[in-house]
């Protein structure tokens, strides 16, 4: 068992696994990998369960040695890493001799990368899981992003780990898209027609105030035709809000329980992990799937992901 | 594929009047509405609407404890509202028109539901001065004198409709209608953990530094939401909450003992 030692945490770099699900009625937001299909995928490269925990990197990736080495993989997008200066490939898994130095920069397409290691990240779960909520201070590393200095325990692994990469196939199909997928909101019918075409019609912008509680959109205002409040209500992961002013706000992993806004439409749960790799000033569309749809792009993505032939290579 | 279901209890023997809706939300999630439409026009400072919201309300907590009681395998998550749930499931698993099916059969079922005796919780508030940056502006936009305010919203018990927006927030009615008192045109940045607010007819504590809208009056030493506690979060959704008004002294000397 080793021990990850942080050099540099980079921009915003917080432990994730898949979240905790089932604490709504407390307001807990599950939390969990922004791109959660890439932690996956980083975890069954180096052997480990699909949901341990890892580093998530936002936009500026950290420099970390490994005092006993490690196997690793880095998955997500490419943040220019180098182990002791050498560069080092992504989607693959890669051993780190003791006392190597990884370092990452900043990113050259997305918005996140994860680093998976053999055994995963062990920090005390907080309610079932190793997320970080950083709202709340709570999960993951002491509840907040990772700083100088931090050292974190290593899990320890059982079975031993094969040399492999993730697929061309696999990468193609689960390359993070730019026009989402939305099925229709609970209030979409709080919209007339005009705003819907405005809606759909429109390129967004994303905006520079994004994180991982909302993704906000600069573009053309959504206009509702419905006069007064929404009583606040559940809302669920990827619903696209209406605030007044009518530029629309994606919620995501670590968002608010409930909400009093009008919801016109929702992405995909196939195109989370999408979200989780959008920048400030991307540019996205938003196509309107119908709900079999959806449903048909969900286990299909899942297939992929369940299967060691199409995932691997 | 928008479904809006009208259910009636007429062989049950619940008044008529009473219908609960279902709607898609997303992929993986579909709302359960009781009551009166939520499209139904209501002012932006009256969200809640006494009788009919309180009904409703006593619906989404005995299908929310139905459901916590006899959980439905592949139902992930429940999220209440004011008079809704949302129930998120595992897409791959169930599609909305089981979900559907199987909720109408705990909806049958709610009449036998007990709900627990409500616990009444006494929140300390020290109001006005640095621990409620809005206490003055409110007193001035009703007139009243800051005694006044402090009076008024120390003076009710209130209701925990739902736990939402952050972990532990708690969303509190009804206001006394003299406090009734729009938000803040421009939310701020950030609050204060601890602040008590008001917003329409609604009062709440927030948990933790979020940005916020709410007018606040008053801060509250003590911790809303605390990780190692035995019970996490201080409020329930169906508790009775009230505000016990405290010098800034009393103020200092329970933060030391909630630190």
């Amino acid at each position: 068992m080793g021990v990850i030692q942080v050099i540099a945490p980079g921009l915003f770099t917080t432990v994730q696994d898949l979240g905790r699900e089932g604490f709504g009625p407390m307001g807990v937001s599950p939390s969990g990998a922004a791109d959660a299909v890439s932690l996956r995928m980083g975890n069954r490269l180096v052997g480990n369960a699909e949901g341990a925990a890892g580093l998530e990197m936002t936009l500026l990736g950290g420099t970390f040695e490994f005092p006993d080495g490690a196997v690793l993989a880095l998955t997500g997008s490419d943040f220019g890493a180098t182990l002791d200066g050498k560069p080092v490939e992504l989607w693959t898994a890669l051993e780190a001799k003791p006392g190597q130095t990884l370092k990452l920069g900043p990113t050259q397409t997305g918005a996140r990368c994860y680093l998976c290691v053999r055994g995963g990240i062990e920090v005390k779960a907080f309610l079932g899981s190793a997320s970080t909520h950083i709202l709340s201070g709570l999960g993951g590393f002491e509840g907040r992003a990772l700083r100088k200095g931090d050292v974190m325990k290593i899990g320890a692994a059982s079975g031993s780990a094969r040399k492999r990469r993730v697929s061309a196939r696999a990468l193609k199909e689960m390359q993070p898209r730019k026009v989402l997928h939305v099925t229709p909101g609970p209030q979409e019918d709080w919209f007339p027609e005009a705003s819907r075409r405005v809606f759909y019609e429109s390129t967004y912008r994303v905006a520079e105030e994004t994180n991982r509680m909302g993704i906000r959109l600069q573009g053309a205002s959504v206009a509702k035709a419905a006069e007064g409040e929404l009583t606040s209500e559940g809302v669920s992961l990827g619903a696209v809000q209406v605030p007044e002013g009518g530029l629309p706000i994606i919620l995501f992993v670590e968002q608010q329980t409930t909400g009093g806004y009008p919801k016109i439409a929702n992405v995909i749960s196939a195109d989370f992990h999408s979200l989780g790799q959008l920048r400030p000033r991307d540019e996205i569309r938003f196509e309107r799937v119908e709900y079999h749809t959806a449903r048909a792009l969900r286990i299909d993505q899942e297939k992929l992901l369940a299967s060691e032939e199409l995932l691997f290579q | 594929m928008r479904r809006s279901v009208r259910y009636t209890f007429a062989s049950m023997g619940i008044s008529a009047g009473d219908e609960v809706r279902f709607k898609f939300s997303s992929d993986q999630s579909l709302l359960v509405y009781f009551g009166q439409p939520p499209e139904a026009d209501r002012s932006e400072d009256r969200p809640l609407q006494n009788q009919t919201t309180i009904q409703a309300n006593s619906k989404v907590r005995k299908l929310l404890r139905l459901l916590q009681q006899e959980p439905v395998a592949g139902v992930r998550n429940l999220h209440p509202g004011y008079c809704s749930l949302l129930v998120k499931f595992d897409a791959l698993r169930m599609r909305h028109e089981e979900v559907e099916a199987i909720l109408r059969e705990y909806l049958e079922r709610l009449q036998e539901v007990e709900l627990p005796e409500a616990r009444l919780v006494e929140i300390p508030v020290c109001y006005g001065g640095e621990f409620g940056p809005d206490f003055s502006e409110v007193a001035g936009l009703h007139g009243m004198t800051g005694a006044q305010v402090i009076e008024l919203h120390a003076s009710v018990e209130y209701h925990v409709y739902f736990l939402g927006f952050v972990p532990g927030f708690a969303y509190l009615g009804e206001l006394p209608e003299a406090l009734v008192t729009p938000r803040l045109a421009t939310p701020r940045r950030r609050v204060v953990a601890g602040s008590v607010g008001i917003a329409g007819n609604q009062t709440g504590v927030y948990p933790f530094a979020t940005p916020g809208g709410w007018r606040l009056l008053g801060r509250t030493p003590v911790k809303m939401f605390q990780a190692g506690r035995e019970q996490l979060s201080l409020l329930s959704i169906g508790d009775r909450v009230r505000f016990v008004p405290i010098s800034a002294e009393r103020f200092v000397k329970l933060e030391k003992e909630w630190a």
